[in-house]
């Protein structure tokens, strides 16, 4: 493997000054299972690799009223282990759960696949259903950018040279809310999405009308999508066949698949269609028996 | 060349220190600077689970850690498993129920069963295939590796379910 150094500050400080100082010759290391193949393979090739696992901000896995803060280098397993993720914010964990197997999800963060940017990236439009707002330090100070802007092509995102994403944000679950992610793969386990779909879920607990809901595509266009339009048509109306529909058919409208060897452009909008319905009819499940305890 | 660093970490249940450049990873220390090779290299990109070791009672692939990395960390390998003289139970089911052919994945499947059967003593088949979905074997089929699985985790009652269907 190519020569690099590497530095595991303690502190954000010291790391957001390493990275700046480096200007853009350094990676940020959490999981590594990404980084380290492609460092291997040539692909990325850093000077540095700045290991950002000892940092405290970037570890938290915490709950206030001010929602879930998740450190962007907290791994999978201690997301989907973490009982009240996945009673409140179910569709990040079930994201978590199939990332790759047992060893990586014991390396690999949450921070790490939304950095990595990859239009398939699992987790992602759970990040983005679930309103996520992403904390990124710089020399200059930080910033917020919401998980839906947050990449901006393929294996591209917003983070500018000496920039660190340092956790991510969820603001708290209403009662009565439920979210899913689903993907279609060919196999039963352990491959990249052709489609994925996250949805939540918000009911008015007296109506049952739907208050508030948020539709994410994974792996059909440059980027993870949010189906404003499809998550819009929804609120004020009951959660019943024609109005899951009526989002399904609005989500494949904005999808922009590629054909590759996972799919073609025609398949990718069938499955997105039937994924958005199946999906949001689970969200709506849980949200309801969500109202029942 | 970048300066190599002295690492410390407790291998196989002995403090260890050993001198590893940045780009080392965990596999090529271990095979290369300590000699132990019973961790085999297979993908080299995280999709096969050869090289499977513990890092701090979890299961990892150790071709996608770095060795400076594992810096104040358990790390158990397979040299570890067997206790002196005898086989860990889990290799003696595996050899029961022919649950290796060439031999090259194994010591990552012993690795990884070693690591579900510490958190859960009883199984069931399909906590065994998810536990071991990061293992691939191309010559068994899968089917006696779950059941030396099996058997290791219950071994009485693997017994009773052979005798009762005999």
């Amino acid at each position: 493997m190519r020569d690099f150094d590497y530095e595991a500050p303690r502190s954000l400080a010291d790391a957001v000054g390493l990275l700046s100082r480096l200007n853009g010759r350094a990676r940020p290391l959490a999981g590594g299972t990404d980084l380290i193949d492609h460092v291997r393979t040539g692909r990325l090739t850093p000077d540095v690799l700045v290991d950002v696992k000892k940092i405290a901000e970037l570890n938290r896995l915490e709950f206030s009223p001010a929602g879930l803060l998740l450190g962007a280098a907290v791994p999978c397993y201690r997301i989907y282990g973490d009982s009240r993720i996945a009673t409140r914010y179910e569709a990040l964990a079930e994201s978590c759960r199939i990332i790759g197997g047992i060893q990586i999800q014991n390396r690999a963060s949450v921070g790490g696949n939304l950095c990595n940017s990859g239009p398939a990236g699992d987790s992602i439009p759970s990040l983005i259903a679930l309103e996520a707002f992403c904390l990124i330090a710089g020399a200059q100070g930080t910033r917020e950018v919401p998980a839906h802007e947050f990449c901006i092509g393929p294996g591209k995102n917003v983070l500018q040279p000496g920039e660190l994403l340092v956790e991510l944000k969820f603001p708290p679950r209403p009662s009565h809310s439920g979210s899913h992610y689903r993907r279609f793969i060919p196999r039963n386990e352990m491959d990249i999405a052709v489609v994925g779909v996250a949805a939540s879920v918000t009911l008015d607990p007296k109506s049952d009308g739907i208050v508030a809901a948020r539709i994410a595509l994974g792996a059909v266009g440059p980027t993870p999508l949010l189906a404003v339009d499809a998550g819009r048509l929804l609120v004020g109306r009951p959660p019943d066949a024609a109005a899951i529909d009526a989002a399904a058919k609005a989500a494949r409208a904005i999808a922009r698949p590629i054909d590759d060897m996972r799919g073609t452009v025609e398949f990718r909008l069938h499955v997105t269609e039937v994924l958005v319905r199946r999906v949001l009819t689970e969200a709506i499940e849980r949200a309801r028996r969500a109202r029942l305890d | 060349m970048a300066r190599k660093r002295i690492v410390s970490a407790i291998l196989n249940g002995t403090e260890q220190e050993f001198l590893c450049a940045p780009r080392q990873t965990l596999l090529e220390v271990l095979r290369d600077v300590l000699s132990l090779t019973g961790t085999k290299e297979g993908c080299s990109n995280g999709n096969c689970g050869a090289c499977t070791v513990l890092l701090d009672g979890r299961p990892v692939d150790s071709c996608l850690v770095l060795a400076v990395e594992t810096e104040g960390c358990r790390v158990d390998t397979i040299e570890g498993l067997a206790i002196p003289d005898q086989l860990h139970p889990l290799q003696q089911a595996f050899l029961e129920n022919a649950a290796l052919q060439c031999g090259i994945c194994t010591p990552g499947f012993l690795m990884s069963a070693k690591a579900l059967l510490d958190g859960n003593d009883d199984p069931s088949e399909e906590e065994i295939r998810f536990a071991l979905a990061g293992n691939l074997c191309r010559c068994t089929g899968y089917d006696k590796i779950v059941r030396a699985v099996q058997s290791a985790a219950a071994p009485t009652s693997a017994d009773a379910r052979q005798g009762a269907s005999e």
